[in-house]
């Protein structure tokens, strides 16, 4: 491909094009979605040297120490990770940086896939650090570069804020070359980078200082763009997808003041804006942070007395709340189901959910895939929060309701998440006597944000082979002197492996062990049939909520069908069946 | 493709399927043509959770200058449904007078699965009752013929292919580009059969 023409990028492949240009040494991160595909992009260039971190905490900390050892460094996560980082985060803002520290944080409005909508300028305001965000792919590139050029000017980290559509989004790019870049001294300046009371102390009049001065910055920065359009009376406010639905509704019927910067917000480009037009509206989704800085300092604008703070909005959102109109549609009178996502077949998780069923267990669940547990028919998790807090919800649970409640109770967590922010629960559990049940569900990879190995998986993020953690010795390693491991393929020895731990008066971890179905190097055997004869239509299979399994038919025809273009032949719904009428098919 | 009537003037895009599907490689596809034929271009995808075995969608948008990734109720000018249920779920994001292509093949969401709901019956004819102009075409034993029940998105987007009336050179030199080489043959003679119905 030519170097001038233009490609499609996803908006977080762009990100990555805009650390390759910007000349970044090091990028640390953990998955999650709408966040990963920067850093996997970004480890494809040869010249960037890329990690998956165990979790964001360290990602930050990792980025952090590459750019005070002089070289331009990134981390990316989704918005909950920026929880996990911010620890260092708060304080890297006091100390500053050497060379350019950015961290790329992705919001999730409507949730797609997380487990709360929240906003993440809430932690560039407290945490007194710049946020910029883009609006397309193209921004996604410049942005990235601009954030690190602002880092090194401002002596701050940057904060880059994506949404779900733009870093989901693919658009046209124009790119560029990377730029060289020296590696700076390391710095022997204690009073900057050691932050103990007396050195915080001083650091804080310099945040509070170069606050003001990004404030400046951004009353005449060309990302923060006024459109005036002739005859338009009505002023809109946006930054990121709001500004393209805006766009997209209101066209140049409307002025925009589009921000790219969206902490911290001019106070003097916003007032003259305002007073240009008769009417100013603010459209953000989530939080009324733009909002409430525009009534703080004496803008009157209308905001969430007519948009939501809840889920993601369209150009329907602008078209409805601004113009009260909608546009005409069909639509048909059935009733339609609905289709949530599941299990997909032959994953590995199924039978341990199914045995915990037949259990009638009560289960502390944790971030993954296996969440997916939690829905009918499976049905078997109880709780889950965040990374890590099946193990410790566990704990806490069996403490305050004894022995009677802990044998019948286990946490499930993945592979991925243990590694994460599972290990300290266990630390926790074996150090103050507790006697929970954790089973590790080991797929061998982490699978819901598409297939990133992590520290049990012995490969690293370019695929080479590396040290991998050794889980049982792991646990022993903790306190925990009851580790063992089934396949949870079978059945019966998923259902003795866990009835036997729970019998027992100590803590103790599973770990049940089988690769995800999905991955390249996993054999499948062909697809399974249903044997009609032998059928007798008692729905037993269907208990695994399997979506290759479906009753066809009426009446006593009324018999399971296996669809060849999803069964990979895992054999656990054989093992459901009394009439051996699941056999080996033939394939297709 | 008209793009003469407003300011800004767009050709949108919609597959609908089922996680697991490949709907995102048609989606990719599809944004390559239209980058290939000189037009500003947004494709917005789902990743995460959506994509195991849930309702999925992506949308292609295309036109002098493109500004939302995202495509409403009442402006699609074509929908490229992967399954009948699909269809039926994203029909009312189409425009009153778009065209819906529908994959007739049957995927049980998991309600039905579990008894709680009803696939239902004739969900096509309701399609057709709506107003909608359709196009039905069973793509899986066709893409069996050409090797694989996985080429069925390929299938489709002969299918699409046709319907759009774009030279049928662009579309394989985007199948050529997006397809590992592997898998070529068989691929572009699943875009054959998809074209020719």
């Amino acid at each position: 491909m030519g170097k001038n023409k233009k490609q499609l990028l996803l908006g977080n492949e762009a990100v990555a094009r805009g650390l390759y240009e910007a000349g970044v040494e090091l990028v640390s991160s953990y998955p999650g979605t709408p966040s990963t595909e920067i850093t996997e992009s970004a480890a494809k260039y040869d010249d960037i040297y890329c990690e998956w971190a165990p979790n964001e905490k360290v990602a930050a900390e990792v980025a952090f120490g590459a750019c005070v050892g002089g070289a331009r460094a990134f981390c990316g996560m989704k918005h909950v990770g920026l929880n996990v980082a911010a620890d260092p985060l708060y304080t890297a803002s006091y100390t500053g940086v050497n060379a350019g520290f950015v961290i790329g944080v992705a919001d999730d409005p409507g949730m797609h896939s997380s487990q709360n909508e929240q906003d993440s300028r809430h932690h560039a305001i407290a945490s007194k650090i710049a946020m910029l965000e883009p609006a397309d792919s193209q921004e996604c590139r410049d942005f990235t570069k601009l954030a690190f050029e602002l880092s090194e000017q401002f002596d701050t980290p940057v904060l880059l804020r994506l949404t779900t559509r733009i870093a989901h989004s693919r658009s046209l790019v124009e790119v560029g070359e990377r730029e060289k870049r020296e590696l700076k001294d390391f710095p022997k300046n204690p009073d900057k980078y050691v932050m103990m009371p007396a050195m915080a102390q001083k650091r804080h009049i310099v945040v509070e200082e170069r606050m003001l001065a990004l404030r400046d910055w951004a009353e005449s920065a060309d990302i923060n763009r006024v459109e005036m359009n002739d005859g338009a009376v009505i002023g809109v406010i946006a930054a990121g997808d709001c500004y393209q639905y805006a766009r997209e509704a209101l066209g140049d019927g409307a002025n925009y003041l589009k921000l790219g910067m969206v902490n911290p917000l001019p106070i003097k480009l916003i007032k003259d804006f305002a007073d240009k037009c008769e009417k100013v509206y603010v459209i953000e989704e989530l939080d009324d942070i733009i909002e409430t800085h525009c009534k703080a300092n004496g803008i009157s604008v209308i905001g969430k007395e007519i948009f939501s703070r809840l889920g993601e909005f369209s150009q329907a959102t602008v078209r409805k709340s601004i113009l009260e109109s909608e546009k005409e549609y069909l639509s048909v009178d059935a009733e339609i189901p609905g289709r949530p996502p599941v299990l997909c077949a032959g994953c590995p998780h199924r039978g341990v959910f199914y045995t915990l069923k037949k259990l009638h267990c009560n289960v502390s669940g944790d971030i993954g895939c296996y969440t997916l547990g939690a829905l009918a028919p499976l049905k078997s998790i109880d709780v889950s929060t965040c990374m890590g807090a099946s193990v410790t919800s566990l704990h806490g649970m069996n403490k305050v309701r004894g022995d009677e409640f802990a044998s019948k109770s286990v946490a499930v967590i993945g592979d991925s998440t243990f590694a994460h922010s599972g290990i300290t629960g266990i630390i926790d559990i074996a150090y103050n006597k507790g006697i929970s049940t954790v089973i590790v569900l080991d797929n061998s990879i982490t699978g819901m944000t598409g297939h990133q190995q992590n520290p049990t998986t012995g490969y690293t993020i370019k695929g080479d082979p590396t040290a991998a953690v050794d889980l049982t010795a792991l646990c022993k390693a903790c306190g925990i002197n009851r580790v063992r491991v089934f396949d949870p393929y079978d059945l019966s020895a998923a259902e003795k492996a866990i009835k036997e731990e729970l019998a027992v008066n100590e803590p103790s971890v599973l770990i049940s062990r089988r690769p995800c179905a999905l991955l390249k190097q996993v054999k499948h055997n062909p697809p399974l049939k249903v044997d009609e004869e032998k059928c007798t239509g008692c729905t037993s299979c269907m208990k695994i909520g399997c979506p290759a399994i479906s009753m066809k038919g009426e009446g006593k025809g009324r018999k399971a069908v296996i669809d060849f273009t999803q069964c990979v032949g895992c054999g656990v719904c054989s093992q459901m069946c009394k009439f051996g009428a699941i056999c080996e098919g033939s394939g297709k | 493709m008209d793009k003469t009537c407003k300011v800004v003037d767009t050709f949108d895009i919609m597959i609908v399927g089922v996680g697991g599907q490949g709907t995102l490689l048609a989606s990719r596809l599809l944004g390559e043509v239209m980058m290939s034929m000189d037009y500003d271009v947004k494709v917005s995808e789902v990743h995460g959770m959506s994509q195991r075995g849930g309702s999925v969608v992506t949308y292609v948008r295309a036109g002098e200058k493109v500004a939302s990734p995202i495509i409403e109720k009442g402006e699609a000018d074509l929908i490229l449904a992967f399954e009948k249920l699909e269809a039926a779920r994203w029909l009312p994001y189409l425009k009153p007078n778009g065209k819906l292509i529908i994959n007739t093949q049957e995927i049980d969401p998991m309600p039905v699965i579990t008894g709680a709901a009803k696939y239902p019956g004739n969900i096509i004819d309701d399609i057709k009752a709506a107003g909608a102009n359709v196009i039905t075409v069973d793509a899986l034993p066709l893409a069996v013929e050409a090797g694989t029940a996985k080429a069925t998105n390929v299938v489709l987007i002969g299918v699409m292919a046709k319907a759009m009336g774009i030279p049928k050179e662009i579309w394989l030199n985007a199948v050529k580009d997006t397809v590992p080489q592997k898998f070529l043959e068989m691929n572009l003679k699943a875009f054959e059969l998809g074209y020719a119905q």
